[in-house]
């Protein structure tokens, strides 16, 4: 057991932990308070495996951006959620063993992959150097800047089409609802 | 050092917890919180091939950063989508937000 290993399961098991709160919590303030924790797990989980970069943009945009527009949503739609009790579906011993399913079918699946008893192979060139990189390729026509512009395009539509979305209704009563 | 198996078994297992959540929960917020689970398992997936199969190349790490961007899309696009239904319906029960079924 090396420091690394231990580092790794006390954060594997609070992602998981944290991770089953997020799913089963009746409490839908506290599920997105598990989720945090769930998502800075992960984070710590990118420094393990050397993407230092990635760490910093999970806990700026999961943890920042996405986990706390996920709790002022909850606050705004809290009344509706206590009212409503009941948090998991009738049918939900069929989305376990789904779930179950398709855990024992990966693990068939991993049990068939060689690759997956490697360990780390040395880093070729420093973290700042391959952070250089990265920043690099993101830019460069010869590697990922189609995807790159792609994304940005996707980022704008996202921005314009949740302000149309979320815009306030004029008129209700011409609307489809019934409230 | 840390065998490469761990972090897929970790991962294939979040994606799990993240799959149960998503079609178990009645809450509209609770399944986009699931899916946001699914896809930081799925990343967690992807940086851990790049750092022991392809540690050379960066593609790995753009790759992540691209999941990135579309998850913070699609839950900006969730999130005023389910703002919008509460306003019109009062409610973000999955199965009480049926004004396509006739």
């Amino acid at each position: 057991m090396t420091l690394y290993q231990i580092a790794f399961l006390v954060a594997a098991f609070l992602t998981l932990v944290a991770a089953l709160m997020t799913v089963s919590s009746p409490s839908m303030v506290h599920s997105a308070l598990w989720l945090i924790l769930t998502l800075g797990g992960i984070a710590v989980l990118f420094l393990l495996l050397n993407a230092g970069f990635l760490a910093v943009v999970q806990v700026a945009v999961y943890i920042d951006a996405i986990a706390i527009m996920i709790i002022i949503v909850v606050m705004l739609t809290q009344g509706a959620v206590r009212r409503q009790l009941q948090q998991v579906s009738r049918a939900w011993w069929g989305a376990a063993v789904a779930a179950i399913l398709l855990f024992v079918g990966l693990l068939m699946i991993f049990n068939q992959t060689p690759a997956l008893a490697t360990t780390a192979p040395p880093l070729l060139q420093s973290q700042e150097a391959m952070l250089k990189d990265l920043g690099q390729a993101l830019v460069d026509v010869n590697h990922y800047i189609l995807p790159f512009e792609v994304a940005s395009v996707l980022l704008l539509a996202a921005l314009i089409g949740s302000i149309i979305i979320a815009w306030p209704l004029r008129k209700p009563e011409s609307e489809g609802g019934e409230g | 050092m840390i065998p490469l198996s761990w972090y897929i078994i970790f991962a294939a297992l979040l994606f799990c917890i993240g799959l149960y959540g998503a079609l178990a929960r009645r809450n509209a917020l609770a399944i986009l919180m699931a899916i946001e689970i699914m896809l930081n398992a799925v990343n967690i997936t992807l940086v851990a091939f790049w750092r022991y199969i392809t540690p050379e190349y960066v593609s790995g790490q753009a790759f992540a950063l691209i999941v990135f961007a579309v998850a913070a899309s699609e839950a900006a696009v969730g999130l005023a989508l389910i703002i919008s239904l509460y306003r019109k319906r009062k409610t973000v029960a999955v199965e009480e937000i049926d004004m396509l079924k006739w």
